[in-house]
């Protein structure tokens, strides 16, 4: 069975591959398995890892609040399922708007709470370190960094005269990390096409030990 | 120049790749700071200590990510701590299993007792809230459905509080979840493995003391690997990710010199 599985990965992996010859039927039926077998999968793990302890169980064993809050996240849900006929599609805004209200209650305060504010307060840092002259540097960096970044985002005046200058030295810096992000981006795609060749090597041909 | 065809460089950039898989050529791997912190941060916690590993990433990222959470995986084990696994992405939990069961095995420890696998739970920031709090109203059972208070290496654990250390294995945005929600609110310590498209999200956190280390990309694990002394998937890697690396830079230099001469030409 387990050679079955490696031989029908190889296949489909190839399959894969084909594509950068040119399109083809084989690289359509390797992609459309994918996706199918991909929404299949996560459909039965939804099912059985949501659905089934978190409702259908817990209504079972609740009691009392506990089980009959439980209707109004089944309702919402059910209510989502309504996009699928048009006449009352519109229903399905409610649950919609519950979800963008919760995501944005949860966004905002976490984003504020955990992201904006920690990295303010790690900007707040001494710019000479006496006995440490790099780390003096890198301070000088971080500071100068964040606020001419910050200030290539002002738009309410046009970036001329004064603020021409660290607005310049922001977006270089913006760039820099563009291109280390694109750099990092470049690494990953590399790795997964090794990771694939490895598997085509290894556990399929034995060619590599 | 300016016409030749895309599939020659792919023929080339395979053959980077193949031949030094199949010459098995170890290139020696240099290990930064931020692996270091992973590595320093895991190995500094006593033994017994409850780590919870959250599998945040599926088949895409297997390649980059599949050895760096065996690499620490086995750190976990070698250290006699606890392992707790969940998963926030469906498709990730055969991954985490996998991986959890064969480093189990290697250093015969038994589930229950030395790690559980809760499985995957929807709604990532519902479910990191609910681990703050309290685990049970998130995860009452494992995933083969075993009551979390039948399992022994669980009876003590509850909240952020009992848990040591989080390592979240990251192929997207969860990994900020964890930290804006876990970190922020909770206190809990975290280390962040992650893609290396992901990984430079991560340093903003890492500069802000937010998290205590960061192990970024293939590269990454490989260096994880060479810090335990166990050659995986990440250092076998290694050799054909540099000589890639090293004739997609010769391609960027002669296209910019081809362009150049088009230029002047026209």
């Amino acid at each position: 069975m387990y050679i079955i599985g490696i031989w029908i990965a190889a296949f489909l992996t190839l399959c894969i591959f084909s594509f950068l010859y040119k399109d083809n039927p084989f690289y359509k039926l390797a992609e459309h398995i994918y996706i199918g077998s991909s929404a299949a999968y996560m459909f039965i793990y939804v099912y059985f890892f949501d659905v089934k302890p978190m409702l259908i169980d817990k209504f079972r064993t609740s009691v009392g609040f506990d089980k009959w809050i439980l209707i109004i996240p089944s309702l919402l849900g059910i209510i989502m399922l309504l996009r699928v006929v048009p006449r009352i599609g519109w229903i399905s805004r409610w649950a919609i708007a519950f979800t963008i209200g919760l995501g944005s209650g949860i966004g905002i305060v976490t984003g504020v709470h955990g992201f904006v504010l920690p990295q303010i307060k790690a900007t707040f840092v001494p710019l000479i370190v006496m006995g440490n002259w790099m780390e003096s540097i890198n301070n000088l960096v971080l500071i100068v960094g964040t606020l001419t970044a910050t200030l290539y985002f002002y738009f309410s005046k046009e970036h001329k005269g004064a603020i021409r200058l660290p607005i310049r030295i922001g977006i270089s810096l913006i760039m820099v990390a563009f291109g280390a992000s694109f750099g990092y981006t470049v690494m990953a795609r590399l790795s997964l096409l090794i990771g694939r060749i490895y598997f085509l090597l290894h556990d399929w041909l034995h060619l590599v030990k | 120049m300016a016409n030749i065809k895309r599939q020659y460089i792919y023929i080339v950039i395979a053959l980077c790749i193949i031949v030094p898989l199949l010459t098995q050529k170890i290139m020696p791997v240099r290990v930064s700071p931020p692996v270091q912190q992973a590595y320093d941060t895991m190995a500094k916690l006593p033994p017994g200590s409850s780590i919870l590993f959250s599998i945040d990433y599926d088949p895409s990222a297997q390649p980059e990510l599949q050895p760096m959470l065996l690499a620490m995986l086995r750190h976990a084990f070698k250290c006699n701590q606890k392992v707790i696994m969940i998963c926030n992405w469906p498709l990730g939990f055969p991954l985490g299993q996998d991986a959890l069961v064969s480093c189990a095995r290697e250093y015969n420890k038994s589930y229950g007792k030395d790690y559980v696998n809760l499985g995957y739970r929807p709604g990532v920031a519902a479910v990191i809230i609910g681990i703050g709090r309290e685990i049970r109203d998130f995860f009452t059972s494992d995933y083969a459905g075993t009551l979390l208070d039948s399992l022994p290496m669980m009876t003590n654990v509850h909240n952020s509080n009992d848990i040591a250390l989080l390592v979240g294995i990251e192929a997207g945005a969860t990994g900020d979840v964890w930290v804006q929600i876990a970190n922020a609110r909770f206190g809990q310590k975290i280390v962040l493995g992650s893609t290396a498209v992901v990984a430079p999200d991560f340093y903003p956190y890492l500069q802000a003391k937010q998290i205590e280390g960061i192990i970024g990309g293939l590269k990454g694990a490989a260096e994880y690997e060479t810090l335990i002394k166990h050659k995986g998937g990440g250092i076998a890697g290694m050799t054909a990710q540099s000589v890639t690396h090293i004739a997609i830079i010769l391609f960027i230099i002669i296209g910019n010199i081809g362009y150049l001469f088009l230029r002047k030409k026209r």
